[in-house]
């Protein structure tokens, strides 16, 4: 059934990365990011795997985790890799006709897919360590300086936590729209692609239908509580920077400061 | 014949998660064709679940589903055909109207029961008229009903499959009192008129008393109790024990019984209640 997929990739626990700021946990991905790609030498692209590592260690998440999160983007990995390798020039160490891989274009491969590898689980690392609503609320306050340019961040906010508040709702809607027409006899294992297609009218128009309902009944609701957008709004749970948040920033500025090292001391790690 | 036996039937949810829940526990149950059945039990036990075994929705987890004697989840078992002999009304059933015309959505399961198109509209038409739906209502669109009788094409819209057996999730729920009684005389009529099997789950032992030949209680995901009507009213103080409510004459009838008036134990409908005052007051009469 469709209630077995998880949606926003949310992994409850308690460990010290769950209990982390989420706005000092955007930023620090973002760090990683850029360490990641700043990384240009062996021991750089180590630190950053290793960071990774203590980090998945210390937020108990399983190993399995790791691996869903990659799974989707292989093709990427093996795509990018394979037009590195092939088609980066240099001193050739295999060559076939009018092909040939080099030294360099393998070390740029290698390179591309660890990067890329490290990217998708340090990314995932965020989403899996912090609640949507906290994800939301961590994006709203980074984004607050942005209100001076009058952009509509606490209602870009607003929309993106009602949107994944209903996910859930919404999957559940779909089951017993599916359940009660299938009652009927609609058919949605067989017939070709049109009929797969047609089939599913019955279950998206009245989905449609029960979402609009309830956006205008949302809508009321929060009307009759007098919501009236950002202004002058406060909030029940204040995002507060606690030692924790201080030591985990300290820690990756220690990393990024040792890649950067690494780069400067040893740039011909690398066989360019 | 049986129309709906049901054999150690199981079912439990998000089997090998923490989430794990047994909706439904070994559940034997043997419902004779033509029966008019009320279903009770709290939010949670296990009705919904069960109901959705009876035309191969749900695949219970262990046990075994028979229509007329037919294993549902046998190997040769074709399961589409089961969902037209047996006809599910869901909770809120208006929320499933999709179609432009009240007519084509009334025509959906009977069109995809494949059907030629003059038994479609003999069927369409006739359940219309059962629920009440006048002619002009027909080719309106089902989005600017009302709510009443959204539901009730939503219900014609079973009923035209022409089922067997038919179930209806709580019909009633969310109608007003007038909206209330004219669908369960509806469903009542057609029962008198087609002779097949109905299944009323209710939240109300006001309207199981009052359409109910037997009653089916559940409690945490079991059978609690199976039996005619005025068995399981008289019963009341069990049920009452049970967190379930009794209608409210029969409340009224088991506190006379404790203050010591001799009155029959199972009374479940105002006609019964009129009577039994009106002989307990010729008694007292007589006495005096």
């Amino acid at each position: 059934m469709l209630r077995d997929i998880t949606i926003g990739q949310y992994f409850p626990k308690d460990s010290l990365l769950h209990r982390l700021d989420p706005r000092v946990k955007i930023v620090l991905t973002l760090c990683y990011i850029i360490m990641l790609f700043a990384a240009s030498n062996p021991i750089g692209l180590i630190i950053g795997i290793v960071f990774l590592a203590v980090a998945y260690g210390v937020s108990g998440i399983p190993a399995a985790m790791i691996l869903k999160s990659l799974k989707p983007v292989t093709p990427v990995i093996i795509f990018t890799a394979a037009l590195n390798m092939f088609f980066i020039a240099g001193d050739p160490i295999w060559s076939f006709w009018k092909i040939q891989i080099t030294v360099q274009g393998l070390w740029t491969a290698v390179v591309m897919s660890i990067r890329i590898l490290c990217l998708i689980a340090g990314t995932s690392l965020l989403t899996y360590t912090t609640s949507p609503i906290a994800l939301t609320d961590g994006i709203e306050q980074l984004l607050d300086p942005l209100k001076r340019f009058h952009l509509p961040v606490h209602e870009l906010a607003m929309m993106m936590t009602i949107a994944l508040r209903f996910i859930p709702t919404l999957i559940e809607e779909t089951d017993k729209i599916i359940a009660a027409q299938k009652a009927r006899g609609a058919d949605m294992e067989s017939g070709g692609l049109i009929q797969r297609a047609k089939a599913l009218i019955p279950i998206l128009i009245p989905l449609f239908v029960s979402a609009f309902r309830r956006a205008d009944e949302l809508a009321l609701a929060m009307e009759c509580r007098c919501y009236r957008g950002g202004e002058g709004r406060t909030r029940m749970r204040r995002l507060k920077i606690q030692g924790r948040d201080i030591i985990c920033c300290i820690i990756t500025g220690f990393c990024i400061a040792a890649v950067i090292v690494v780069n400067l001391m040893a740039p011909h790690l690398i066989p360019m | 014949m049986l129309a709906i036996k049901t054999e150690g039937l199981t079912y439990t949810y998000s089997v090998g998660t923490p989430f794990e829940k047994t909706a439904v526990d070994h559940i034997n149950l043997e419902i004779e064709q033509g029966e008019f059945v009320g279903v009770i039990g709290h939010t949670g036990s296990g009705k919904s679940t069960l109901i959705q075994h009876f035309n191969g929705l749900l695949k219970p987890t262990s046990g075994r589903v028979l229509i007329h004697g037919t294993d549902l989840w046998a190997k040769d078992t074709d399961r589409r055909a089961f969902r037209f002999k047996v006809g599910l009304v869901f909770q809120y059933p208006e929320y499933q109207l999709f179609e432009e015309t009240v007519y084509k959505d009334i025509a959906f399961g009977p069109v995809n029961m494949g059907l030629s198109a003059e038994q479609v509209d003999q069927q369409v038409r006739e359940a219309a008229a059962f629920v009440g739906l006048r002619e002009e209502i027909l080719q309106k669109s089902p989005f600017e009903l009302s709510g009443g009788q959204k539901r009730r094409v939503a219900i014609a819209g079973v009923l035209a499959m022409n089922p067997d057996i038919l179930i209806l999730d709580e019909p009633t729920a969310g109608l007003d009192p007038k909206g209330r009684e004219k669908v369960l005389g509806e469903i009542k009529a057609y029962h008198k008129k087609r002779g097949n099997t109905v299944l009323l789950v209710s939240h109300s032992m006001e309207d199981i008393a009052r359409y109910a030949h037997k009653v089916l209680v559940l409690n945490r995901a079991g059978v609690m109790m199976y039996d005619d009507t005025a068995a399981v009213f008289s019963r009341a103080e069990e049920i009452w024990k049970g967190g379930l409510s009794v209608p409210q004459v029969t409340r009224i009838f088991s506190l006379l019984r404790e203050q010591g008036f001799p009155v029959n134990e199972s009374v479940y409908t105002m006609d019964f209640a009129v009577q039994e005052i009106l002989r307990l007051l010729g008694k007292e009469a007589s006495h005096a």
